[in-house]
């Protein structure tokens, strides 16, 4: 039997009649996509409000009385975990990923629909599970978003208690769900693609999200095994972890555990989540970036090479991470070496992407502003992650501001520039109408400046040696009271940039309903998204009969073509067909 | 099948109209399983794996005391240990000839082995459990020593995927209950018989390690570096 992701009479798959199975227990991609999403929002912008009370109180200390050193603490955490992981992972995969797949590949839906389902649910439970941590005695952990033990679970770290409890609990749910639903992502891109799409007729997104997927389905259990094993040390007094120790006076019962083994572990899952997010950022901006220059992207190959390149080369770096834990100077040098050589994958998309816009017929749209903007803040961020791998400029650099600097600017702001570039590209598809143009072009402005305007000035204070995870500088000799002017200034550039955020969702909201109508495919886009029967497309995705592909999804500008972009379902004509062959 | 080189290697600018480039994709409910079923084991591989790893960067703190070795050590004497693997032998191999009868359209005996490996299966859990109860009446609680841990850690971990595979099988069985065809099954047992081979493969592993005596584990924990 034909499974029902690809067959072409969909008879087999019933539509769901009822608002429940429509809209709440949906197993459609598409719905499955969109309440992933909102999700991953709402809670993102939990993590935004943390983080704007965090720079309240560093640019203004003293003037907040609500604001402790415990809670300042539980703000970073909470922060740090909720971005990476509940935010972005759930943003870019469980969104993007499920709504992407089936519809840039030409299935009907996942392959296992059930199952996807059950993804989401779950990732829910995990937010609750999360969010419930803010409202137990002693609040949520505020052991850092790297978890580090033996302090995690002692006293005197804030929610040492419930909070770390509830922290790892959720952490588990997480990856219970993402690997229900990424099982789903890599068996239907290995399965379930429509005739004629081959691997390499994939849209770079689709790379980008599976290899991301893989990384993630083996990255992930390391985070498991840690959270599983610092779970029991906190609640049965094992010591996996945790070493002989004098706490509060105090000799504890464990015995010579290892706090660097967590170390081990929670990076070899920490540094593949970096590309976990970054990949399907990589690939969905090469296909804005394409798109909205009406140009073939350069170097598609080599595009996929050095995304399964990154994705290998990920697993044999994480120590870079520790290299104030201190080791052997070999090993050192080994993970300095493999940090600097996944440069080279990485620098070679940089150019690729500028090279795609050389020449192109640019369009200022919204969606390119912001894959432009992520050219710029990913270069950036990616500058100063050269310096950090080289352990003798980490050392003193590593837990000052320029270490917040440079993880934001490479994995914070730069994913979330690509995330604005899919939600404006991909929105006329998924609500069938137009966003407002001048509302976006505005929150891209006070995105973009902003976000130099907070992260310029850190990097400078963290060479000065102002501390990472700090309540507040006290008195030190080597920081000239002149840096708590540049906080106090970046400080006021967090606000903007969050409020300049109510625009990015009012206008959302307002197109929602107010926007124009969008036009059948209104960027011109070739890959099989865009070319189905129905704007936002149906149950089923294809009407009675699947997609054909010809082509790869990057026929721009084709000289001698009618228009300036061939769909990857248009058939190839003989003409074109000897002209490909001689070339 | 994929592979891999060719496929990386192909120019996807060139336009062919070439019939083979445009197959129609020949996709069935089994295939798709397989493919996940291949990820299910990598994940589940790495995840047995990490804790191995640990459990040898453990063994070399100085209050790591292995549960085999000394006479008065529990797993020096392996005897209960193979009897309960014997219980998971007998399950993985009358999975083994559930999927043969099946193949042979016997209904009877497929559902007579389907039957016993469950059976099995549910018996080495019950005798897992029994030897936990062992351990700790012998003063071999979890938190005395990073060994008992990694023990009811690493039993507990394997027990669970065992009670997962159960539920799937169970799913199965329901659904093929529904059709009525024993040829229907074969396929999709295949793949129930393939985790349960895995997981035996993975009790093995533990097995060997928890019985190793001080000097094995050092020596494969310095193999490791540690
Ligand atoms: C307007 C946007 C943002 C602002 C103003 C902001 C601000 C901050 C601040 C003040 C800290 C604490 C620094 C410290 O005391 O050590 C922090 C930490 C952190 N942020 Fe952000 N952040 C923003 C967005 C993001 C995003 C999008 C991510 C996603 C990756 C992210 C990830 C993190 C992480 C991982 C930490 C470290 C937490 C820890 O030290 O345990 N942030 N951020
Ligand atoms: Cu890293």
């Amino acid at each position: 039997m034909q499974h029902t992701a690809i067959a072409d009479q969909i008879d087999t798959m019933h539509d769901p009649d009822t608002f429940i199975t429509k809209y709440v227990w949906s197993q459609d991609h598409k719905v499955i996509a969109i309440q992933y999403g909102l999700t991953a929002v709402f809670v993102g912008l939990v993590a935004l409000v943390l983080s704007a009370l965090m720079r309240l109180q560093l640019g203004f200390p003293d003037s907040f009385d609500f604001i402790d050193p415990n809670s300042y603490l539980q703000f970073v955490t909470m922060h740090g975990m909720i971005m990476v992981i509940y935010l972005l992972t759930a943003l870019l995969l469980g969104g993007f990923g499920n709504y992407l797949i089936p519809l840039m590949i030409g299935a009907r839906d996942m392959v296992f629909p059930y199952m996807n389902m059950l993804s989401y649910w779950t990732y829910l439970l995990s937010v609750i599970v999360l969010l419930a941590s803010f409202f137990v005695p002693g609040g949520p952990t505020g052991a850092g978003w790297t978890l580090y033990p033996p302090q995690a679970i002692l006293q005197g770290t804030p929610g040492y208690d419930w909070g770390i409890i509830l922290m790892l609990a959720s952490l588990a749910i997480f990856i219970i769900a993402f690997t229900m639903g990424g099982l789903n992502y890599v068996t239907t891109v290995l399965q379930a693609r429509t005739h004629g799409m081959t691997l390499m007729r994939m849209p770079l997104t689709i790379w980008g999200i599976f290899t991301a997927t893989v990384l993630g389905l083996l990255a992930f259990p390391a985070l498991l095994v840690s959270a599983i094993m610092m779970m029991l040390d906190k609640v049965i007094g094992t010591s996996f972890f945790m070493p002989a120790l004098v706490s509060m006076g105090e000799s504890l019962d464990y015995t010579g555990g290892s706090p660097v083994l967590f170390q081990h572990l929670f990076w070899f899952f920490g540094h593949p989540e970096v590309y976990i997010v970054a990949l399907p950022a990589f690939g969905m901006v090469s296909d804005v970036l394409a798109t909205h220059a009406r140009k073939n992207i350069f170097g598609y190959r080599m595009m996929v090479w050095a995304i399964v390149a990154i994705g290998g080369l990920s697993f044999v770096v994480w120590a870079h991470h520790m290299y104030v834990s201190g080791m052997h100077p070999a090993f050192g040098f080994f993970f300095a070496t493999t940090t600097l050589i996944i440069a080279v994958p990485t620098a070679i998309k940089v150019y690729n992407w500028v090279l795609t816009l050389w020449r192109g017929n640019i369009h200022f749209t919204v969606p390119m502003l912001f894959a432009i903007g992520f050219i710029f803040t990913f270069t950036h961020g990616g500058l100063t992650g050269l310096f950090l791998g080289n352990v003798t400029i980490d050392l003193p650099l590593s837990d000052t501001y320029f270490v917040v600097a440079h993880f934001h600017m490479v994995m914070g702001v730069s994913p979330i520039m690509v995330l604005f570039a899919a939600i404006y590209h991909w929105y006329p598809l998924i609500t069938g109408r137009m966003f407002s143009d001048t509302l976006g072009k505005a929150h891209f402005w006070f995105t973009f400046l902003g976000t130099y305007a907070i992260y310029l000035p850190m990097h400078y204070i963290g060479v000065l040696g102002v501390p990472r995870r700090y309540f507040a500088m006290g008195d030190t000799d080597f920081i000239p009271e002149s840096a708590q002017t540049l906080n106090a200034s970046i400080t006021i550039s967090a606000l903007i940039v969050g409020l300049s955020q109510l625009i990015f969702l009012y206008n959302i909201f307002w197109s929602l309903r107010y926007g124009e109508k969008a036009a059948h495919n209104p960027w011109g886009a070739t890959s099989l998204e865009w070319q189905t029967k129905d704007v936002p497309p149906h149950h089923g995705n294809w009407g009675d009969k699947l997609p054909q592909v010809y082509r790869w999804a990057y026929d721009f500008s084709v000289p001698g073509a009618k228009e300036d972009f061939i769909p990857q379902n248009h058939p190839v004509s003989p003409e074109e067909h000897t002209a490909g062959e001689a070339s | 099948m994929i592979r891999p080189l060719q496929t990386l290697r192909q120019k996807p600018w060139l336009t062919q109209a070439s019939e083979q480039l445009n197959l129609i994709p020949e996709v069935d409910s089994v295939a798709a399983a397989r493919i996940a079923l291949r990820f299910i084991l990598a994940v589940v591989g790495v995840l047995f794996f990490l804790f191995v790893i640990t459990y040898l960067a453990r063994s070399q703190y100085p209050d790591f005391q292995s549960l085999a070795g000394a006479p008065w050590q529990p797993f020096t004497d392996t005897s209960r240990l193979w009897l309960n693997t014997s219980f998971l032998i007998l399950a993985s191999a009358a999975m083994q000839a559930g999927i043969w009868s099946a193949q042979q359209e016997r209904q009877n005996r497929t559902i007579g082995f389907v039957s016993a490996a469950v059976f099995f299966t549910v018996l080495f859990l019950f005798a897992q459990l029994q030897l936990w109860q062992q351990l700790s009446q012998l003063g071999f609680y979890i938190s005395t020593n990073p060994a008992n841990s990694y023990f009811y850690l690493l039993t507990a971990v394997h027990g669970l995927h065992l009670v997962g595979g159960l539920i799937v099988l169970g799913y199965l069985a329901s659904k093929t209950w529904a059709v009525d065809s024993v040829t229907a099954i074969a396929k999709p047992l295949q793949l129930c018989a393939t985790y349960w081979h895995f997981l035996l493969g993975v009790w093995m592993v533990l097995f060997a390690l928890l019985a190793s005596s001080p000097q094995t584990i050092n020596a494969l924990a310095a193999m490791c570096g540690f």
